[in-house]
């Protein structure tokens, strides 16, 4: 889909940048030295705390993806909002309040509060880098994604920008610009997500009655693009003509999907099809060939050459009908067609048609007017939606066709587990797909107690009651957000608004079907989220660069002004790699690479830190064992699984050498076991000299 | 009062640990019965869900009410002391 750019959308994006740009330059005299740079002196308030943990922890992975998986696949999405916010209770009652009590500046400064080892500053140090470069790619990926539709730029253009004034909020002023950047966004995205969800509600759902909705919007359609139902069609025995959007409350779509059918036999050799598919422009089916053979699709193809991809689907007598699909296909030399015509928004090209509607309600409603909380579930539940997967086809030649195909689907199976490819392993039957699930739930429910940049906000308030305060609005706060992130996926699943290529849209482009300023402002909003998040994984690896390797490690001695000056640098360094990383990744959905970063930062620094708080036995050994360790065999394995060969390398999934994609329930433990068996070693070995 | 706290925390965290597991291995082993609908028309998996989180909110709070609590009876334990 090609987004209009709106000057509305340019406007409040221009507007919030600048807040946050002389916000960040106001607030920089106050951060010249390291305590002020990396820690905000501890002087935040615990309630402006507790918001900003909201506004870093709330990424575009829990905004854009979480939505945008909703959106796509149903109830899955909602896992991991379930398991982010279980991962708050580790934080809450595992390790705020001795975060706070034994750290200064970073996380590694915890972890060495017994010990004073250069070792462990190394090993913290590189583990924080490598968990915060992992979680910032998906962040940037995110922001090349929402920069696409609002101001019409290319996807690099997006993360550039990103870390540009990311890179000047750090620079200006560390963590205390960091916080209240965090605070402002954490509170607009409640309040707008909030607002987003009870126009849902009261919205509703609506089903319109096809044929009537065809015609009010036949006049609207016809002639927009070429595949657009027109009156032939419309004649056609047996057509039907799908609306994108279904009702006058939604925005239309401006598009209709055919369907043809149902029929008997052989397609090929049936002549009312043939008469049917005559009437669209002189449509002829196409014999499949190449990988199109054996597949549920079929081709057509009308008097000027132009190419409709049809789905089939047979019903319970035995008959099939078509349904009109998407395509999207790319050509070896390069270029792109969109639903048989190239890509673009002028006359002779075309682009992907916004999808999702609900396709039947329950008792043949067509509109159920405003919804209760509960009421919205309970309709859901018994309505048919239609979904839309796609399948992608590679021809000899090396061009590939992606089909975007119709699939009516229960309400009842949208709201269930089980349905996305992430989590297809809960239906397998395969012990090892089961164990890939069970392994990303505790990687999310570890991983964040584990994440450098949230434990770092530990050190911006004044003591331990504090941290657990603030600790506790961060909870509130995040658990409700992800309460709402269940309405707004399921509301773009039905809002008629659906980028079918792009689930990472689903949130701004839901917003864009009630008002575009909406549009805009949720777009400005996720912007900052990106800016929030990203903001205070680069301040930690700032952090974690000056004071834990160079100081620490490299021998470097810094006075204050140049420990300040080195963080600096460190985050310019830090920036220009996390937006070449962006731009590396940018096919990939946000929420699974930061599944990634989860199973990274659990595996590495989870088993250090409790073990210290909880095991009196623990020795510097075994701390530096069990993180690096933790960091590398999670690293490894991600490295080495069926879903970076698919999705990273473009190799087949089954070549990978290790059973699942998820590291966590095997890493994780790996840690704990390393610490445990080092310590009693290391200890074990001193004793024996002290004897 | 340390010690009181630890405690609590280890059992909030313990309630929760069960919770959880329990929603977990649910869905992991037995998917169909989330597909049950207890009460109201909404199925268990969206009731289990919602309540995860809730109930995530609601130890926090309770909590931080207990730590509340903790802190008034030392400081007025404290005062005690001093007082002729």
């Amino acid at each position: 889909m090609i987004h209009a750019t709106s000057p509305l959308a340019i406007a409040v994006f221009v507007l919030f940048v600048a807040i946050t740009l002389v916000l960040s330059s106001y607030l920089g005299k106050k951060a010249k030295s390291s305590a002020g740079y990396f820690a905000a002196h501890g002087q935040i308030p615990w309630f402006v705390n507790g918001v900003a943990f909201a506004g870093d922890y709330l990424s575009a992975a829990s905004f854009l993806g979480i939505c945008g998986m909703i959106a796509f696949y149903g109830y899955d999405g909602f896992l991991y909002s379930i398991g982010y916010l279980a991962g708050w209770i580790v934080a809450l009652f595992v390790v705020a309040e001795p975060m706070k009590r034994l750290g200064k500046f970073t996380f590694a400064d915890a972890l060495n509060a017994r010990f004073n080892s250069p070792g462990i500053k190394a090993a913290a140090g590189i583990s924080t880098l490598a968990v915060s470069i992992f979680y910032l790619i998906p962040q940037m990926v995110g922001a090349g994604v929402l920069v696409q539709p609002l101001l019409g730029l290319p996807h690099w253009v997006g993360v550039v920008l990103v870390g540009a004034v990311v890179i000047f909020i750090v620079v200006t002023a560390g963590m205390v610009s960091t916080t209240w950047v965090q605070f402002i966004k954490g509170a607009l995205l409640l309040a707008f997500s909030t607002l987003l969800s009870v126009l849902i509600l009261w919205r509703g759902f609506h089903a319109g009655d096809e044929h009537a909705e065809l015609a009010s919007q036949s006049s609207a359609t016809r002639g927009t693009a070429r595949l657009t139902a027109d009156n032939a069609a419309l004649d056609a025995p047996n057509a039907v003509a799908e609306p994108a959007t279904n009702h006058a409350n939604l925005r239309p779509s401006g598009y209709v999907f055919r369907s043809l059918g149902p029929f008997t036999g052989d397609l090929f050799d049936n002549e009312q099809l043939a008469t049917n598919l005559q009437a669209l422009s002189g449509s002829k089916l196409l014999p499949p060939t190449g990988p199109w053979q054996g597949t549920q699709f079929v081709q057509s193809q009308d008097r000027d050459g132009i190419v409709t991809t049809w789905s089939l689907r047979t019903d319970n007598e035995g008959r099939t009908s078509l349904h009109e699909a998407q395509t999207v296909t790319k050509r070896s030399d390069g270029s792109v067609l969109v639903n048989g015509l190239p890509r673009g928004t002028k006359a002779g090209e075309n682009q992907l048609h916004p999808v999702g509607r609900i396709s039947r309600l329950p008792r043949g409603e067509t509109s159920t007017g405003p919804l209760g909380p509960l009421e919205f579930f309970r309709i859901l539940q018994q309505s048919e939606v239609v979904l839309w997967p796609s399948k992608t086809l590679v021809e000899p030649d090396g061009s590939s066709t992606t089909v975007y195909f119709q699939k009516p689907t229960p309400g009842s199976q949208v709201l269930r587990p089980g349905e996305s490819p992430t989590f297809a392993g809960i239906r397998s039957d395969k012990f090892f797909d089961k164990l890939n699930f069970l392994s990303l739930m505790l990687a999310l429910f570890c991983g964040t107690a584990s994440l450098p940049h949230i434990l770092i906000r530990y050190y911006t308030v004044h003591d331990e009651a504090a941290a657990r305060k603030s600790t506790i609005v961060g909870i509130a706060c995040i658990g409700f957000f992800y309460v709402l992130t269940l309405y707004m996926g399921l509301g773009a699943m039905t809002s008629g608004s659906l980028e079918p290529s792009d689930s990472n849209m689903a949130a701004p482009l839901l917003a864009r079907s009630f008002s575009e300023l909406l549009f805009a402002v949720i777009s400005a909003i996720a912007f900052t989220t990106v800016l929030g998040t990203v903001s205070g994984l680069i301040l930690a690896s700032a952090g974690a660069v000056t004071h834990d390797l160079l100081e620490s490690i490299g021998g470097m001695k810094m006075n204050d002004h140049e420990r300040v000056r080195i963080a600096k640098l460190a985050s310019v360094v830090v920036g220009i790699v996390a937006i070449s990383l962006g731009i590396l990744f940018k096919q990939m959905n946000v929420t699974f690479l930061v599944g990634w970063a989860f199973s990274v930062a659990a595996s590495a620094n989870l088993p250090a830190l409790v073990m210290l708080l909880f095991w009196p036995s623990t020795t510097r050994q075994g701390v530096i064992a069990a993180i690096i360790v933790g960091m590398l065999s999670s690293l490894a394995w991600i490295l080495l699984s069926g879903d970076t060969f698919a999705n990273v390398y473009g190799l087949p999934k089954e070549g990978s050498i290790v059973p699942f994609s998820q590291p966590g329930i095997v890493t994780i433990p790996l840690g704990f076991l390393t610490l445990i068996v080092v310590s009693l070693l290391s200890r074990g070995k001193r004793e024996m000299q002290a004897a | 009062m340390a010690s009181r706290s630890s405690r609590m925390r280890f059992v909030y965290f313990a309630v929760y640990l069960g919770l959880y597991g329990g929603f977990v291995l649910l869905a992991t082993f037995a998917p169909h019965n989330m597909e049950a609908t207890p009460l109201a028309g909404v199925n268990l998996a969206v009731w289990y869900g919602l309540g995860l989180i809730g109930a995530a909110v609601v130890m926090a709070l309770a909590y931080g009410w207990h730590c509340r609590s903790d802190q008034e009876h030392a400081s007025t334990d404290a005062s005690r002391e001093v007082l002729p």
